[in-house]
């Protein structure tokens, strides 16, 4: 059995315009089956990504903002945001969804796992990182 | 005679928003699309770029990419125009011709 890495998904764009948010998201999901450490850091334009209320029904595409409530059930512990792509942005945490976290077996919850972090902190994160997936 | 510029990247991304103002007459329309919506939001550090066009310029955002976002019709910059499609179409008949900034 091979040692467990971290793995940290590096989200840096708007969601809708392109399908890189989703394909991020995607591969998130995907990334829980092989039972590693994985956390998400949103910066710039990534901020957005978690921003509540998203209704694309105007413009026919999918709402997937939803699903980044239920990557506590994916083995995603930390969800990070850039504190100054929030500011330069005028966005605040209450304009962020919230992502609650239970550990099955202790039973063990966090509230919210999205923190928002200045960015010595990013770059502290994305250095402690074993693999970092770029979108 | 004028035109209708489109941009459709956020001006955060990219500087198309930016040089779209700078090479677009007086009296242009500008439409914000797709992504480009988020520079018709207040209080952001490129809020100033667009308020300070609606000086020689009309500035026009789609709705319903605002909407998809999650954004709140009342972020929208004081003077920027909300549309829908079919205010889309109405713009692009009103003008001499469409000009995209990708």
């Amino acid at each position: 059995m091979s040692e467990t890495k971290n793995f940290m998904f590096l989200n840096r764009r708007a969601p809708y315009g392109t399908i890189y948010a989703w394909e991020s998201l995607e591969v998130v999901l995907i990334s829980a089956a092989f039972e590693q450490n994985v956390s998400l850091l949103f910066a710039d334009d990534g901020v957005f990504q978690l921003v509540k209320g998203s209704d694309p029904s105007g413009i026919g595409m999918k709402n997937f903002t939803p699903t980044y409530r239920t990557l506590g059930d994916y083995e995603v512990r930390h969800m990070y945001v850039d504190k100054a792509s929030l500011e330069a942005r005028g966005l605040t945490t209450d304009d962020l969804i919230q992502v609650e976290w239970e550990d099955w077996e202790t039973e063990e919850s966090v509230d919210n796992i999205v923190e928002v972090v200045d960015s010595a902190k990013a770059a502290e994160l994305l250095a402690a990182s074993d693999t970092v997936f770029s979108f | 005679m004028s035109d209708l510029h489109t941009v459709n990247k956020s001006p955060f991304e990219k500087n198309s928003l930016e040089t779209c103002l700078k090479l677009s007459l007086a009296g242009s329309s500008i439409l914000l699309l797709e992504d480009a919506v988020y520079g018709a939001v207040s209080g952001t550090t490129v809020s100033d770029l667009v308020s300070g066009a609606l000086a020689d310029k009309k500035v026009y955002v789609l709705g319903p990419d605002f909407k998809a976002r999650g954004l709140d019709e009342g972020r929208v910059i004081n003077g920027v125009e909300l549309v829908d499609y079919a205010g889309f179409v109405d713009l692009a008949e009103a003008n001499d011709k469409v000009q995209a900034w990708v």
